[in-house]
């Protein structure tokens, strides 16, 4: 092997060229021959019994496709994980905008005018809008109790803790949903014929998940569906779950009228319909010591999970696990849940759970450091994680993370300690106040505790004849470089230069199951399969004498060349294996949760503007251990682009409701940051390194999005000194808060002092 | 003229579009980005919101950034039209394609044809803007994936190699 | 995109004389549309009561800005890239060209037109407030001739106004006394660009001795029509600008307006912002005065 090193390097982007040149092809730039547009028709309640359906006169209907849940050749499901949210509403709608009928026709605007003729009545039934309501339990809309899932952490003795305590310091927090606002809206193109079955082109993260859930939903087998994944113009989590959804449509479509069904949803419809970040409250009871060290605590942490359960087990599974933050917890009760509400299922949204639980455990943070006296700064130092100290579900930390010197790291890299000095000053006088706030946290990469070894990813890289190489995974590229990252990785491996190395489109007739591209796993548990992979690849050359054991790109393009002369194809696979030494306990949700943890400090500096009540983010430093990085461009583009959308969480992004329907669907009033909105965002990393992943690597992708909110929140109340628990923080809220006593707080105890 | 066409007839416009002369048969209210893209095979202007909020519909008209979603093709006729199509030849990428290449400046690259349209007429409006000047000149056009960072060096970068050559 | 283009007419007359003509053949029929911004937006999203159009972009008497000793007269269909970049306008009227550059991103500057903000009567509308400090006149136009309407006037209620159905605006025009007033703008939206107003200021003031010689302001986004601030000018008139003074302005101003809950904001939030919009901009014109 030659000395050909892409790894840490900023090669350009492998499909780079075409997506600046506007050849990249999104799924509506393509047309099928005789293709159809497929529409959906919505309902228009939150709850209630369908009693009528009128298709009005004024359409031909003889010249539409219409499908109805009786059209379902398989089962009326989207199967996902407890298989309870129907393709098509039967007779009972659970929420607004859940899809009732299908139509298609040739004409776009025919479609449009038909979706509009067609009428339905309801017999409302009650229905549930809140965490709160769902809880009260007065209507049950979801099994027996509104409950979708429930978990339960506990270590160590609690309730001796209590009564040691120096203080018991409460706190509620509260995140509101987030419209994940990819710029290209869902959609797919479906295709249907009786001998190759199924095909599915479309816009999102999971081929296999849409493979899966087409098998059920058309009663088809394995080798009759095939789902494609096309250039995907942003994801985030809103194209994890949801494709499946819009793939069944347009596949039910297709198979009933034997024509090339296109779905695309319009900004307002993807808006209104399809799944947002999951609301979230959490409440904390902290035990803490004379000397501001946690000696346990409950805390309680609730999700609004919508309509149906869909995944919100598992984004609770996350929550619950980061739910105590990078600190050391002697004890703690973590109680969770995810309930039911009338409004269109929440799903996936980078960070999945953690920005929830983490925006608590941060803000409280600073909430127990106001309590006792100290500052924001020693109040972490007193509780962070060492090395060999266990996490709140007993995972022991076996690297040699230093947070404490993170924390220094990041305090100077932001001027903190001047600025405070500044500021105090500088806030005495005038309208504007400036602040700086911290956030510590930290992000598990991969599937939860069995997850990988659950999900079983297979991995391939076939060598061609020209002694090029194409990576086969089902891992899909939507922006974050995961085309690029393995390409270097299996480049590297073989040391060829990255030109040697393609990728092949996710197609699941093409390429093996590597997994969702999910959870921040792909360039770490994906990247090592596909670094095995190609070794293989080495390895069976080797084996057959046609490669020496140092070879240039040369040797190996001829020695390609000969095997496949006699051999045939030279194909490697990888399949995961779970490190022998990992144990986690499903029941007691306790062990080794994630293979791997990187862990961030990020520092916020807002001025607070009295006259507008407006929040600026004037300067932001992300500072992140991340194991190793596999490509400076593409890893600071994540970081930068995650922090962007964590301060729409912050700050911007409310998604208003009514009745269980969001009224702001419309680019011009749900409110994403533009460029003139964002601070300077100063990325900086360290490399631990990570036994479990390719060259070291830990997911990166995720982790961005759980510290900015707490950080910025902070920072406010260090400007003005109001302790907002709830985001996003709009301008409105700060002024309400101010023009009441400075200080609120939902739940507060009397500050006890020990005996 | 003093008679109006009939209600749902179609008309002929006609404009250049990336240095072609181009006739459509169209209705005078289709919107131009949709007949960029469905008569003339033009894809690479992308359709976020339909609104006007976010860019990534933008062409220059004119010389002029404009939101194609918001104008009837009726008014674009004898307009001298710049898609992402034309701004470079297969051979010789533009130095803000370049750059945007070399700095990250694309991700999902669904923003991309009219960031790079809005940075281009930035550039030719102001040669060596500042960072307030990038900031503003991309105002409109909405990105989700980079945090604009980076698309910010990719815009500095390409005044500086223009300004070279 | 949910309007059939194929239910809609558009038509391109090219010339004023025409475009009149077709307006007073069938009058509230027709639509003028110049840059599109207001209208296409509602066309999309299928909200447009209108089916045919007139498209008024093309027509050159309608893009000029003409410079007189003692006024500007902007052409109705000139649109916000023009205003920003011309250069007695921005010397001049530094609170229109602001606004110009806050109305959308650049692509819509290059779109939206004046006059056409001026005819959709949004409130919200960012221009709107300086044309009302500037003591603008609109002339407005059909076959049966040209007239002139206070801009003050123009606005009748929410989104109604004073044009009749076979009227154009064909320019507006702003009188050239404002050199030497110390002016402020201040906008407040949800983000800092592409955003529609919460809170729009457009201010002017004269100040001497430390008395307020002429106060000029109006307010975008707290009532149903912009608002020119005629108690809180009364209020101020002749006074010294003592913190006492500035508090009772805004209180003035708080009872002035009327502002509402909407999707975007509160009105006790407009109001509060407006007060201390208002203020902030007196203790401008205040530290003005004092340094005259």
């Amino acid at each position: 092997m030659t000395a050909s090193h892409t790894i840490g390097t900023s090669v350009p982007r492998k499909e780079g060229r075409d997506k600046v040149t506007g050849a990249a092809r999104y799924v509506d730039d393509l047309v099928l021959p005789g293709m159809l547009h497929g529409a959906t028709v919505r309902s228009s309640v939150a709850r209630g019994k369908i009693t009528k359906v009128t298709f009005g006169p004024s359409v031909d209907w003889n010249e539409f496709v219409i499908v109805t849940a009786k059209d379902i050749p398989g089962t009326n499901c989207i199967a996902l994980i407890l298989d309870d949210q129907p393709c098509l509403v039967a007779d009972t709608v659970n929420h607004p905008e859940e899809p009732i009928l299908l139509l298609a026709h040739a004409d776009r605007h025919k479609l449009r005018k038909a979706v509009e003729a067609v009428s339905i009545e309801y017999a409302p039934l009650p229905s549930v809008h809140s965490i709160e309501e769902s809880e009260r339990q007065s209507t049950v809309i979801w099994g027996q109790d509104n409950i979708f899932k429930r978990y339960l952490v506990e270590k160590g003795d609690l309730d001796a803790v209590w009564k040691e305590a120096a203080y018991i310091i409460e706190g509620e927090y509260f995140t509101g949903a987030q419209e994940q606002l990819y710029i290209e809206n869902n959609g797919v193109i479906a295709a249907f014929d009786a001998e190759q079955g199924v095909t599915v082109w479309g816009s999102l993260q999971c081929p296999y998940y849409v493979h899966k859930a087409l098998m059920a939903l058309c009663g088809l087998p394995e080798e009759k569906v095939r789902v494609v994944q096309v250039e995907t113009g942003g994801a985030f989590g809103g194209k994890e779950e949801y494709p499946s959804m819009i793939a069944g449509h347009a596949a039910l479509l297709a198979i009933k009228s034997g024509k090339p069904v296109k779905i695309i949803y319009d900004r307002m419809e993807d808006m209104v319909a399809t799944t947002k970040r999951h609301p979230s409250r959490t409440r904390h009871r902290t035990a803490v010591s004379k000397d501001g060290k946690i000696l346990g605590g409950e805390i309680e942490f609730t999700i609004d999970g919508g309509a149906y359960a869909t995944l919100s087990s598992v984004v609770l599974s996350r929550g619950t696990i980061h739910a105590g933050g990078s600190y050391f917890w002697p004890s703690v009760r973590i109680r969770t849940k995810a309930v039911a509400t009338n409004t269109p299922p929440h799903g996936a949204f980078r960070g999945f759970g953690a920005p929830q639980s983490l925006f608590a455990m941060e803000r409280h943070m600073d909430h127990i450091a106001q309590v006792v006296g100290l500052s924001p700064i020693e109040i972490r130092r007193r509780n962070f994680l060492k090395p060999a100290q266990t996490t709140t579900t007993e995972q022991a930390i076996r690297e040699n993370i230093d947070l404490d010197g993170l924390l220094d790291r990041a305090l100077e890299l932001s001027d903190y300690a001047a600025k405070k000095k500044r500021f105090a000053l500088d806030n005495i006088n005038g309208p504007r106040k400036k602040g700086i706030g911290i956030a510590a946290f930290l992000h598990g990469a991969g599937f939860t505790g069995s997850g990988e070894r659950y999900l079983n990813s297979l991995v391939g890289v076939e060598a061609l004849g020209n002694g090029t190489l194409r990576v086969l995974v089902s891992s899909a590229e939507f922006g974050q470089g995961t085309n690029t990252v393995l390409c270097q990785i299996a480049a590297e491996a073989l040391g060829l230069p990255y030109e040697m190395v393609a990728i092949a489109q996710p197609d699941t007739t093409i390429v093996p199951n590597s997994g969702p591209t999910v959870a921040s796993r792909t360039a770490m548990v994906v990247g090592k399969l596909v670094q095995s992979a190609a070794k293989g690849i080495e390895q069976t050359l080797a084996k057959t004498q046609l490669l020496p054991d140092a070879y240039t790109p040369e040797q190996f393009r001829v020695a390609c060349g000969k095997y496949m002369a006699s051999h045939g194809p030279l194909k490697s696979y990888a399949r995961y294996e779970a490190p022998g030494d990992v144990y986690w306990d499903d029941d007691k949700y306790r062990g080794e949760a994630y293979a791997a943890f990187a862990w961030a400090v990020y520092v916020a500096e807002v001025t607070v503007d009295l006259t507008t009540y407006s929040v600026t983010v004037d300067d932001f430093v992300a500072l992140q251990e991340i194991g190793k990085i596999l490509n400076p461009v593409l890893a600071v583009g994540q970081i930068t682009g995650g922090v962007a959308q964590a301060l729409g969480f912050a700050l911007y992004e409310k998604v208003v409701w009514q009745d269980g329907r969001m009224i702001n669907n419309q680019m011009t009033n749900y409110i994403m940051p533009t460029s003139e909105d964002l601070p300077p965002i100063r990325v900086f990393f360290e490399e631990l390194g990570n036994v479990h992943g390719a060259h070291g690597a830990k997911g990166i992708g995720e982790l961005p999005m759980d510290g900015p909110a707490p950080a910025i929140l902070n920072a406010v109340e260090d400007a003005v000194g109001v302790h907002f628990h709830r985001i996003p923080l709009l301008p409105e809220d700060l002024f309400e808060a101010l023009r009441h006593e400075p200080v609120e707080q939902a739940v507060s105890s009397p500050v006890r002092e020990s005996v | 003229m003093n008679s109006s066409p009939p209600k749902g007839a179609k008309c002929e416009v006609s404009f250049t579009v990336n240095g072609e002369p181009k006739t459509v048969a169209a209705h005078p209210m289709e919107r131009l980005l949709d007949v960029l893209r469905n008569d003339l095979g033009l894809t690479g202007t992308k359709e976020g919101c339909g609104e006007g909020e976010c860019g990534s519909c933008s062409v220059l008209l004119d010389g002029l950034l404009a939101n194609s979603c918001l104008v009837p093709v009726a008014q674009a006729s004898g307009a001298t039209i710049v898609t992402i199509e034309g701004i470079s030849s297969p051979d010789l990428l533009d130095p803000l394609q370049e750059a945007f290449l070399e700095c990250g400046g694309a991700q999902c690259g669904i923003c991309t044809p009219g960031m790079i349209l809005a940075s281009m007429h930035l550039l030719e409006n102001k040669a060596q803007p500042t960072l307030a000047d990038i900031k503003e000149g991309l105002g409109g056009n909405l990105c989700r994936c980079t945090g604009y960072m980076q698309i910010f060096e990719a815009v500095a970068q390409a005044a500086r190699r223009r300004a070279m050559k | 995109m949910r309007a059939d283009p194929a239910e809609y007419q558009l038509v391109s007359p090219g010339s004023l004389q025409a475009a009149l003509s077709v307006l007073a053949s069938e009058p509230a029929e027709w639509l003028p549309i110049a840059g599109g911004t207001d209208v296409m937006v509602l066309y999309s999203a299928g909200k447009l009561p209108h089916r045919k159009l007139i498209n008024i972009l093309n027509i050159p008497e309608l893009r000029q800005i003409e410079v007189l000793p003692d006024r500007i007269r902007i052409g109705a269909a000139s649109n916000y890239t023009s205003l920003r970049c011309h250069k007695i306008v921005s010397r001049e009227f530094p609170l229109l060209a602001t606004a110009a550059s806050w109305t959308g991103g650049i692509a819509n500057q290059n779109r939206g037109t004046l006059g056409g903000n001026i005819a959709n009567a949004s409130p919200a509308a960012d221009s709107l407030p300086a044309l009302l400090v500037y003591d603008a006149e609109l002339t407005l136009i059909s076959v049966r001739g040209a007239r002139q309407v206070p801009y003050r006037n123009f606005h009748t209620g929410y989104k109604k106004t004073a044009l009749a159905a076979d009227e154009l605006i064909r320019d507006i025009s702003v009188p050239r006394r404002f050199i030497g007033y110390v002016s402020h703008a201040r906008k407040v939206g949800a983000r800092n660009a592409q955003a529609i107003s919460k809170v729009c200021l457009a201010a002017l003031g004269q100040i001497a001795d430390g008395t307020v010689r002429d106060v000029r302001l109006a307010l975008g986004s707290v009532a149903p029509v912009p608002l020119r601030l005629h108690e809180t000018e009364q209020l101020l008139a002749g006074k010294k600008l003592a913190p006492s003074w500035i508090a009772a302005a805004k209180r003035t101003v708080a009872a002035e307006i009327r502002p509402i809950d909407d999707i975007r904001s509160s009105a006790q939030y407009r109001s509060a912002v407006a007060g201390n919009l208002v203020a902030e901009f007196l203790e401008k014109l205040a530290a003005a005065g004092a340094n005259a």
